[in-house]
């Protein structure tokens, strides 16, 4: 798969991430032979092998449904870009 | 004193010869004094330093030590640490002083380890050679031209300089292994779900594993029960004890059934790191060890399975940096989206953005399928592969490496070069294998390092082949010049 410039653009509205116009073109070239490479894995049929999620098969364990945080908002507050008053500052959402 | 083992650290402390501030001042001296030519630390923790060594030596003098008491060594600065800023190499996490520390540092701190400070790494530990942290790469002490490897690069040069005698690092493709053989340092990879996640910074969470770097087997296996074991904070935490590995360090190698893969010799290999493999090969059969043939015929595709997974788990993993709650905002934002956008264009370096796009264009509708499904196959495959020359073998032997340390630069320009350092190395983490590299040999002046892969939960038997060869061997005390 061969990306273009406007390829990149679209993935990284995707991933929210603003991109150099000056830089997409090396993007477009490195993703594209990024995905070459990986598509090296065509040449072996996996017709009927199960996807392998975790390295032994284990599921997510279960816990009661108790609180087990404690409240922190100070410490985690204290390294917030911008609060006032318990809240996290953002700009304007909504006109 | 910098040129001990923690194993003979801790029999000083404990017989009163040495304490835990002295060792402490010592090592900050030699981090000062020297790593201005390796860029190995991120952040030195001074003060914190000798507060911890003053307690050490209060719990050494009460009888309340264990073997990592008073111990200086040093952490990723991937693994989270109370009120000392840890950063995963980033702009984005430039100011980021956590309010907790992860699971690893408080078990460790338990155990009276002393952190000097946090080492140096590949951006969010994403890289091969230690060149894409913000705060500039890492040099190795062997040949300060090349890099260490990475991303766990910071500790393996720290380790090999005797700037620390033993560090932390983490492994998602290699990042343990790989730098531990490039500055002629072990290391340890364990078992994914071994050892704790929480407070380890997320890269691609069903690959990430964090472990020991330090000159031994035998210090790792110190290390090693500091670290490890359940923990209901990480969903993936195995619930097993763990051992006390340094009980079966010494058993003879006699009757092990040591597996070289074809697939291992293969691929470019370097031929002053195949001959150096052989010769440890060689070793080993003098140690007792047998032989035999096995074949992994999938692991050609370990590498690009790995380019979908990692990067993959990468794009969720750090769509949590926005910008909100902590880490680096883009000044003077004029709506949210601009918020969002700029903080991580700005806050994320140029090889971390590229993991994001794949990952993101891999997990995008429409191309799930031919992607990260197909690669969720492939890793089914390859870990078949294990498990069937696991039938045959014990352990597993090979080069962790195709090459010894390149240069500065060499490859930073080509990211799919770059990738293919990991090719020993990556297929271990896509089977949550337990996986060791040791220095076997040199090529050229330069270290080289020898892979075993275990089978799962297997440390033991890693750290004891290990063991054995580094009491017949001496490749692991080699010291670089100028670093003596």
């Amino acid at each position: 798969m061969s990306l273009g410039p406007e390829d990149v653009d679209r993935i990284a509205e995707l991933a929210c991430v603003a991109i150099d116009e000056q830089d997409v073109p090396a993007y477009a070239q490195n993703l594209s032979a990024i995905l070459a490479f990986v598509e090296q894995m065509d040449q072996v049929d996996t017709e009927g092998v199960a996807p392998m999620a975790h390295p032994q098969d284990a599921v997510q364990r279960m816990r009661p449904d108790e609180p087990t945080e404690t409240d922190q908002r100070e410490a985690f507050q204290a390294i917030a870009p911008q609060v006032e008053g318990g809240f996290y500052l953002v700009p304007k959402v909504i006109e | 004193m910098h040129d001990k083992t923690i194993a003979e650290l801790s029999q000083a402390l404990h017989a009163g010869e040495v304490s835990s501030v002295e060792l402490v001042e010592h090592q900050l001296q030699r981090i000062e004094a020297l790593d201005p030519r390796l860029n190995s630390f991120i952040t030195v923790s001074r003060e914190e330093a000798l507060t911890e060594a003053r307690q050490a030596d209060a719990r050494l003098r009460s009888g309340d030590a264990g073997p990592l008491t008073g111990v200086p060594i040093a952490h990723k600065d991937i693994f989270c640490t109370r009120g000392v800023r840890t950063s995963c190499g980033s702009r984005m996490l430039d100011s980021f002083v956590p309010p907790y520390d992860a699971t690893v540092v408080e078990r460790m701190r338990a155990a009276g380890a002393v952190i000097l400070g946090k080492t140096n790494m590949d951006e969010f530990a994403m890289g091969s050679s230690s060149e894409t942290s913000f705060y500039g790469p890492v040099r190795n002490p062997w040949d300060v031209e090349r890099v260490p490897g990475g991303s766990s690069g910071g500790s393996a040069a720290a380790v090999a300089a005797g700037l620390t005698a033993g560090a932390t690092g983490t492994d998602t493709g290699g990042s343990i292994r790989q730098p531990a053989a490039l500055c002629g340092v072990t290391g340890l990879k364990p078992t994914y779900g071994r050892v704790s996640r929480w407070g380890m910074i997320a890269f691609a969470s069903s690959l990430d594993q964090g472990g020991p770097m330090a000159r031994t087997a035998e210090d790792c296996a110190l290390m090693l029960p500091a670290m490890a074991g359940f923990d209901e904070r990480d969903s993936t935490s195995i619930q097993r004890e763990v051992p006390d590995y340094r009980q079966g360090l010494d058993a003879p190698l006699d009757g092990l059934r040591i597996g070289l893969a074809r697939e291992h010799f293969e691929h470019g290999l370097d031929e002053g790191v195949g001959g150096a493999v052989e010769e440890a090969i060689q070793e080993l059969r003098r140690l007792g060890a047998e032989t035999v043939d096995i074949s992994l015929p999938s692991s050609n595709l370990a590498v690009p399975a790995y380019y979908v997974v990692a990067p993959a788990e990468a794009s969720s993993n750090l769509a949590r940096y926005d910008g909100v709650r902590y880490g680096h905002r883009a000044s003077h934002p004029t709506d949210l989206w601009d918020m969002y956008t700029r903080s991580r264009g700005e806050g994320f370096g140029a090889e971390v953005k590229r993991r994001i796009l794949v990952g993101t264009y891999a997990l995008s509708a429409g191309y799930y399928d031919a992607y990260y499904l197909k690669a969720q196959k492939v890793r089914r495959l390859i870990s078949e592969d294990f498990r069937r020359a696991f039938d045959q073998a014990d352990v597993i032997v090979g080069p962790t490496a195709p090459g010894t340390a390149f240069h500065v630069g060499e490859k930073a320009d080509d990211p799919v070069t770059m990738y293919l350092s990991d090719i020993f190395t990556i297929a271990v983490n896509l089977a949550g294998l337990p996986g060791m590299s040791i220095p076997a040999g040199q090529s050229d002046g330069l270290p080289v390092g020898l892979q075993l892969i275990g089978n799962y939960f297997d440390e033991g038997r890693l750290l004891n082949v290990a063991h054995r060869f580094q009491q017949a061997t001496d490749w692991h005390a080699r010291v670089p010049p100028g670093f003596e």
